[in-house]
């Protein structure tokens, strides 16, 4: 038996690899661990990452990010240097709110995908893990005299996904559980401060919280303590993040693909529609402006075999009209599901398409993402 | 009890009479993880040494599962293609792959028996 390599994650297996504050909870919690982007992080624990994935959906789950790139930007140019290098509308965002954008190249292709949040003081960005010392080394070289990048050194990322989270969070500080999706607040977690935000890549309701080093296994001891908690590793996250139809970096979205191709359009607002200014806007104006040719989509196979990223996707005629960029089996939905890009005559959800799986030809139905509902907390008063 | 080999690929046969019964190890079973899709051989194929035989697929990727020895697929365990989730559970019983037939009885005791495929495991980790 071989395996291929596995699907979602790639890490620099050849040079040696960074550990998180985490590492010893997660080497007493028996985790597996697997290179991933340069770090040595948990894929799963003993309980295994079905039902690891199950736990996050039903109760609340513990993932270590901590891989994932922390910066500020400080100055009072920070926002409109910021908007120079993204389609996404930063001047709208009022403090303590957060907005998913990305870093476009001139050419429209993606840099990385980040979350960005509005402070009094300035912006906080979190960065994808492989892409973090690329992202500041671009955001850096483009900055003004009147805005300084700070890179978050130190700092680990907890985050606590599931429809519990609120009600455990809220045990440590009663306020998390009135927050809103995509809201940041400062709170103090088992006695240490920590930006918490109401955000996450699994679809479910939950949190990221964001503190030093030296704090980080105190407060995950103390949540893994909780009745509802369970940890959860990278292989959990790729599937709970893969049926919220959310995208991975260097599978779903790279340099070649546009911010429109991959169904991310809705980050851009009407007034940087109108406007412009970011890297990258007259291709991706001009794709809004006549659809693009191509399409990110979420794609069912038949049966039970799952339909891995790069998996070629043919019409029924057997014209090759696309890729698969992340594939695998959905523990909620119970079979396999994928994503990818299709030629946009296809991209309308029940178009039928054959996926080349091995020597079998699978049919398989475009489908409308996310494959799970999301379940974010925005009260509507 | 039937004298179990293993291959280096972590395929594991037993021999009664002249068909043979493969399968992959409990040691595969815990690198694999979860378990979701089998794919099996058709009935009648004939398989050499190291050939590509079925495909299992955990949660995370797909990995083949080689013909330990020559012969021809006599037989696949359509409760496994059912019930992946088997191979998990008893690697080395219910959840064998398949039967084959015409096999060399001296090839499959040329191969690994159990203490030399534990002393071979334990050499990976």
């Amino acid at each position: 038996m071989s395996s291929s390599p596995p699907t979602g994650h790639r890490g620099g297996e050849d040079t040696a690899l960074a550990r998180t504050a985490l590492y010893p909870l997660h080497a007493e919690l028996g985790a597996k661990m697997v290179p991933f982007a340069g770090y040595e992080m948990p894929v799963q624990y003993p309980a295994g990452i079905l039902t690891e994935h199950l736990h996050a959906r039903t109760q609340a789950a513990l993932f270590d990010v901590s891989h994932m790139g922390q910066a500020r930007l400080a100055g009072t140019g920070a926002v409109v240097a910021l908007e120079a290098l993204v389609p996404g509308d930063v001047q709208a965002l009022k403090p303590g709110r957060m907005r998913y954008t990305m870093l476009t190249t001139e050419d429209g292709g993606i840099l990385d995908d980040i979350i960005v949040t509005k402070w009094e003081d300035g912006l906080g960005l979190v960065l994808n893990a492989a892409r973090k010392d690329a992202d500041c080394a671009h955001i850096g070289g483009a900055l003004g005299s009147n805005v300084a990048l700070e890179t978050l050194e130190e700092r680990a990322l907890l985050a606590l996904q599931g429809p519990k989270a609120a009600a455990v969070l809220a045990r440590f500080a009663p306020e998390a559980a009135e927050m809103r999706f995509l809201e940041a607040r400062t709170l103090t977690l088992a006695g240490a401060p920590a930006v918490v935000s109401r955000a996450g890549y699994t679809g479910e309701d939950g949190f990221e919280i964001a503190l030093a080093n030296d704090a980080a296994e105190g407060l995950a001891r103390a949540l893994l303590a909780e009745d509802e908690v369970a940890p959860a590793g990278l292989g959990a996250r790729d599937t709970l993040r893969l049926e919220a139809g959310l995208c991975l970096y260097g599978h779903d979205i790279d340099e070649t693909t546009t911010p429109v191709e991959a169904n991310l359009a809705w980050t851009i607002s009407k007034r940087r529609r109108a406007e412009g200014g970011f890297p990258g806007a007259d291709r991706i104006l001009g794709q809004l402006a006549e659809g693009p040719e191509r399409l990110r989509v979420g794609i069912r196979p038949e049966g039970r075999a799952p339909a891995r990223d790069g998996t070629e996707i043919f019409d029924t005629q057997g014209t090759p009209i696309g890729t698969v960029t992340s594939g695998g089996f959905g523990p909620s939905v119970e079979g396999p599901i994928a994503m990818g890009y299709v030629a946009a005559a296809f991209a309308e959800a029940g178009s039928r398409v054959i996926l080349k799986v091995r020597s079998h030809e699978v049919p398989a139905r475009v489908q409308d993402l996310p494959f799970v509902p999301h379940r974010y907390f925005r009260p509507t008063s | 009890m039937a004298d179990t080999r293993y291959t280096d690929e972590h395929e594991w046969i037993t021999m009664d009479g002249d068909i043979a019964t493969v399968g992959i190890s409990q040691y595969a079973q815990e690198q694999l993880g979860d378990v979701v899709y089998v794919e099996m051989p058709e009935v009648g194929t004939k398989v050499e040494p190291g050939a590509q035989m079925a495909v299992v697929e955990s949660v995370k990727a797909a990995s083949e599962v080689y013909a330990p020895v020559a012969g021809e697929i006599a037989e696949v365990n359509a409760a496994l293609v059912e019930r992946p989730e088997m191979v998990n559970e008893d690697a080395e019983g219910r959840a064998w792959f398949v039967k084959l037939k015409g096999v060399d009885a001296e090839a499959v005791a040329g191969l690994m028996d159990a203490d030399a495929y534990r002393t071979y495991v334990e050499g990976l980790d």
